[in-house]
This record gives structure tokens, sequence and C-alpha cells, in this order.
């Protein structure tokens, strides 16, 4: 992100020029208002804001205020797994100015392939598994393939896909409603009471991480500073570090007070973490942000567009079979009926969460944010009895008024761009 | 060199221009192009030294963009030569030119506004560490060396170019040619649609890439630019080379009247001769 920081000078090889445009001081300094610092580096906020309203407002008006309990709060993780794992998945195709309509049902099918692989075929599941993962790949691949090479529109190419899909799951059930996962390996994923790491775990890797990431920033600000390149002022620097420690080791405390941290919410952060570091720390995650920004001026830079494109909607369809395996396992069964709302809630999530509709905008870790808002809404929902239909109204509602955000954004950004 | 294939216009001014440097960076010597039945340049000769802005002017449907596209590697020509300092070239394609140290700012810039400067300093190139990782501060230190000899201010180059005015961008276009390592830059309508103060820095900007030694051709319909920044004019006219023109030797009615073909009978007179060829 870009921070607003002084010097812009490299040390002493800078050969100034005596007759260099006058008018101009050597270190410009562009101000900018709250309204531009909204549309850029703090466009989080809102939507920070609105998961904290959401929260406390569900804690006052649950009844014995079962909102903020631990338990509760460990519950939300492990019904919004699925969501966050195949949103993770829509962001990487959404980055790209893309669409993808068939995770819902790529992700079932993946948990019913890798279902009939274990049950009636009776394979282990380092065979079923990885199968059911395989399948959405090569599910990801061929969308890529049209929408890349065929030049296809994606809407078109992921919503044929998604239709024919949920019909091959029921071929593939024949006829079962659903598949009854016995396996104790698959089950222990997400489904039992034994699916939390240990403490050991549970407490030093994400502690491990964030010191990872702590020592990453320091050394790096030290090495930008002999480089004589600038870096963020003292406390913007703090905040860089002392909020992502605050946040895990809160969130470390928070699961540890009840079970636990549970295995598929350590799946779920491990795969946000990695993509972030593909996404902001690699050339092919730059090329993705570049062939969603620019899909010409990428081409003219020579980045194969189409092998960023296939790759994406490759790695989006894997991680929603991730979900679905993830989902299979804690619902012990893989079911022929595609979920109405992880589609909707998929995509709702990554948009929420400040993820562009129209490409090249958004942050993986937008997610986190984007999930926590559509599980609260029905988690909190529920502890108030509130109906299933009455759910869907409030849902889209708040996805429309997150999409009609983005799009107001970016035309004031449009607008101060030139 | 004696520029005799140069048809020589009106005044004493471009009569024989004197180019006193030796071996030219780029040279091209009867360059044809026809799309079907029209014939876009018609033994077309063009020239640029190192250390020269060359102005490509003339009227819409002249053959600038034709000429330029053949040297880029777009738009290859029918027929005739192609020299780089000196040694016969063949530009196929936009990959060949870059080799050969052609880099074209195109008018619409093609950068990625979602991008920071450093980003797009060196999308497609970008300094790997092992497993593709990115070498950021290597970048970020390069790319500022390159911005300050060309003198370039930014607010910060982690701003995305879309906080950037035009002017900005366009330098952020030209700076990326010269990271690409750039010996010739051809800069498409580089003044169009900027503002006065913006068009001041970049015509600045290119009297730096003449001060590197650089050799710079700028297609332009703005003669006041022009005449500001440039050294030698070539004036085209219905796909044929017309005028050569020493800029500080020149007004710009001689240029005007030599774009149009419509002062003195002795242009009419010239360009038949050049019909000949």
């Amino acid at each position: 992100m870009s921070e607003i920081i002084n010097t812009p000078k490299v040390n002493s090889t800078a050969v100034e020029d005596p007759h260099a445009a006058a008018g101009e001081a050597p270190s410009y300094i562009q101000r900018r208002t709250i309204g531009q610092l909204l549309r850029g580096d703090l466009g989080f906020i809102p939507v920070l804001i609105t998961l904290i309203v959401i929260m406390v407002f569900f804690q006052i008006i649950t009844p014995h205020h079962l909102f903020f309990s631990t338990g509760n709060l460990t519950n939300l993780f492990l019904q919004t797994a699925q969501i966050g794992i195949v949103g993770l998945g829509v962001i990487l195709v959404l980055l790209l100015g893309e669409i993808d309509l068939s995770v819902a049902a790529v992700s079932t099918l993946c948990g019913v392939v890798m279902g009939v692989l274990s049950e009636r075929l009776g394979l282990p599941p380092w065979i079923s598994i990885p199968g059911g993962l395989l399948t959405g790949a090569l599910a990801g691949f061929i969308n890529g393939y049209f929408t890349a090479v065929l030049r296809i529109p994606s809407f078109i190419v992921t919503l044929a896909a998604s239709i024919s899909y949920s019909g091959l799951l029921i071929t593939l059930l024949q006829g079962q409603a659903s598949l009854f996962i016995q396996n104790s390996f698959i089950a222990n994923i997400a489904g039992t009471s034994t699916s939390y790491f240990p403490d050991s775990l549970g407490i030093g890797l994400p502690t491990a991480s964030v010191l990872i990431y702590v020592l990453y920033r320091i050394l790096n600000h030290r090495k930008r500073a002999s480089m004589g390149l600038r870096n963020p002022s003292l406390p913007q620097f703090l905040a860089y570090l002392i909020i992502p420690v605050v946040l895990v080791e809160g969130a470390v405390i928070l699961f540890e007070s009840n079970h636990g941290v549970p295995y598929s919410t350590g799946i779920l952060f491990g795969a946000i973490a990695l993509f972030w570091i593909l996404l902001t720390k690699t050339s092919w995650g730059r090329h993705v942000y570049a062939v969603g920004g620019n899909k010409e001026a990428a081409r003219r830079a020579g980045i194969s567009v189409v092998a960023i494109q296939i790759s994406a909607f490759t790695l989006c369809s894997t991680l929603a079979a991730v979900g679905g395996i993830i989902e299979a396992s804690y619902s012990f069964s893989a079911t022929t009926q595609v979920s109405p709302f992880l589609l909707l809630n998929a995509i709702a999530a990554a948009v929420i969460g400040g993820v562009s509709l129209f490409g090249g905008k958004g942050s993986v870790w937008s997610i986190v944010v984007g999930m926590l808002i559509i599980g609260s809404l029905a988690n909190g929902l529920a502890l108030l009895n509130v109906t299933v239909d009455r759910l869907q109204i409030i849902e889209g509602l708040v996805l429309l008024v997150a999409v009609t955000a983005d799009a107001i954004i970016r035309r004031l950004q449009a607008r101060t761009g030139r | 060199m004696a520029e005799n294939s140069t048809p020589s216009v009106d005044n004493a001014a471009s009569s024989q221009p004197e180019m006193p440097r030796g071996e030219p960076r780029l040279r091209l010597k009867g360059v044809w192009k026809s799309f079907g039945a029209v014939r876009a340049l018609s033994d077309v000769d063009f020239e640029v030294y190192d250390g020269e802005v060359v102005g490509l002017v003339g009227d819409n449907g002249a053959g600038k963009s034709t000429l330029i596209k053949t040297i880029s590697g777009v738009g290859p020509a029918d027929e005739g030569e192609i020299f780089v300092e000196g040694q016969p070239v063949k530009i196929t394609n936009p990959n060949t030119a870059t080799h050969l140290g052609i880099q074209t700012v195109y008018q619409d810039l093609a950068l990625c506004d979602n991008l920071d400067v450093v980003a797009n300093l060196f999308l497609g190139r970008e300094e790997l560490a092992p497993l593709h990782g990115l070498k950021e501060n290597d970048m970020e230190k390069r790319g500022l060396a390159v911005l300050q000899t060309l003198n370039v201010k930014l607010p910060s180059i982690r701003a995305t170019v879309a906080q950037l005015s035009g002017g900005q961008r366009q330098s952020i276009a030209v700076a990326k040619s010269i990271l690409r390592n750039a010996q010739i830059v051809l800069l498409d309508e580089p003044t169009a649609a900027l503002g006065v103060a913006q068009t001041r820095q970049v015509l600045q900007l290119i009297r730096r890439l003449r001060e590197q030694g650089l050799a710079v051709v700028v297609i332009s319909h703005n003669l006041a630019d022009v005449f500001e920044v440039v050294d030698r004019v070539i004036v085209l006219r219905l796909g044929k080379r017309v005028g050569t023109f020493i800029v500080k030797d020149t007004t710009p009615e001689q240029v005007v009247s030599s774009i149009t073909g419509a002062e003195f009978g002795q242009i009419l007179e010239t360009t038949n001769g050049t019909g000949g060829h």
C-alpha cells in the first residue's frame, strides 16, 4: 500500500540537475483528505465498523447475551469455514475482473467425489481427498480454458459448468440423497469433538507465524533504511506490527478458552496466509493484479494473460474443493443438494469485504471480515429464532449496499484519478 | 551525411539538412507500405541520431502512425531497409524492436491504474528472488534512480498510478521504456490531453531524454510543442516525406505550409519530383 512518507530522495547518488524544473519542491508530498484515505489505504474501516456494529447489536439483543460467548464465536468460525475458503477462491477470480458462478456446485461435487471414493470404493483418505482436490482443479482448468483461450465470458462458462456439475453429482450418487461419511480420518477434519489442534500447535503455529511476520517487517524496515528508501513513519510502522499481533493472539485466546483452534479454521487461515504471500510477494500475484487492472497493458508488458487466468480459475476451484471436503466432514455426509446459499455467500463475503467486482482491487484478508459479517448475520438471527426467509432478505440488502459502495467509490476514484 | 533522398522543400533551411554526426542510431531507407489498394507509405526515408529529438508531423492520414508501427514492429513494412547503428536489421514484431532498444510509448500509455509506480515500472520485468519472490526494495531503488535522472517528481513511488496527474503518468510510461534499456524512444502524441503545466513537464522530460543521449521521435499535432523541444522536423504528407526542417532555422509557418502543401507552387513541384523517385 502506498504510504505518505518523507524524503523521496535516494541518498547521495542523486544527481541534482541545476536546471531541473523550477517550482517543484524536491520532496513534494501530497496531502490527502480523510475522504481520499477512506477510498484508499483505510478503505477497510467502514466494513470493519459494520462488522463490529452487527456483532454488538446481536450481543445486546440476543437472550442471555450469548453472541460474544466463546462457544458461540468458535461456532461462528466452524459455520463459516466453507464460505471462507470458497470465498478465498472467488477472490482470485474477482481480482482478474472475472466471476465464477460454479464454485458452489464444484465444492459440493468435490465433496461427493471424495465421499464416493472413500465410502463406495473403500479407498483410503490419502487417495480420496486428493481425488476430490484434483476434481476441483480440473473443473477450474476447464473454466479457465474456456474463458481465457476461447474468450467466452466467464459468467456464461461458469453458469453452464454449475448446471452440469449439479447434475453430475446426482449421477455420481446414483439416486442416493446423501452419502454418510464413516471414514474416521475424513470425519475428523472438521466434524468431531477432537477436530481441534492440540494446545501446543493451536497456540504455537499462529504465534510463530505472526512472529515471523513481525521479524520480516523489522528486518525489511532496517534494510530499506540502509538502502536509503522511504519507510513508514514510526506510529504507522508500530501499527503494522501491533495490530496483527493483537488480532492473532486475541483470536488464539478466544479459541483456547473454548475447545481450542478448530482444524477448519487453521486450514482457512493457513490458506489465506499462503495466498496473501503469493499475491503480494511473487510475480504471479503482481501479474494477477495487473491483468485485473488493465488486461491490455499486462499483455503488452509480456505477461501471459491466458496462463494467469487459467491458473487463477484452477486455484479458485481447488479451494472450492477444499471447502467442499471440509463441509462434507463437518456434516458427516456428501449430499446431492448444492446449498443454495453457498454461492451467494461466498461471492457476497468477498465483495462485502472490499474486493472489487471490476477486478484488480482487494486483499485476501477481506474475506475474513466479509465471512464474519455474513456468518454473524446468520448466527445472530438464528439465536433470535428469525426464520431463513427474513435472513435472506437482510443478506441480500447487505450485499446490495456493499456492491453499491464499491461502484460509488470507484467512480469517485476515477474522478480524482486524473 | 548527405540526405540526397530527402526531397528539399522551399527555403534554404531544409535544402541540405546538415547532419554532422555520422551514422544515425536508426535509419529507414525506401520504406513502402500498402493496406490493400491504399498506399500508406511510398519510398519514405527516416533517420534519427543519438541525442536528437525528431518531430514527426503531418496531417491525419499522412502516414505518421504507419511509419511508427513499422519501427515498433507492430506493422512491419512491405519493402525497405532498416539500419540500427548502421547494421541492417529486420523488425518483424514488437519483441525484435525491444531487443534492438526501440521502445514505443503509445497514447494510452498502457499503465495499470491499480498498481503502484514501482509495480508499473517493472511490470513483466520484475526483479526476482528465488521462488519468484519480488525484490521490491531493489526495484524501488532502481526505479527511483531512473525517475531521478529524468527529473520526475512524484508524491510517492508507492502511490498508485490512479493518483497521479496526466503528466506524471506520461513520465512513468517513459521511465518504463528507459528501464527496458531503450536507445530509441518513440512517443505518440505525448502532450495530447495534457494541461499547460503538465505539457511543460513532459517537454522537460523529452529534453532529459536527449541529454541522456537517447534518440527520440515525437509524433505531435501540436506545433508549438514541437518547436519548443524538437531539433529536426520531418514532415509527411500522403505517405511521402515532403520536408525536413532544422527547427532553429525555421518558422512554424514554413512547417505548416509543408504539412498542408498549400503554399507555394514550388512545394507542389518538389512533391511531384519525389513521386517519380
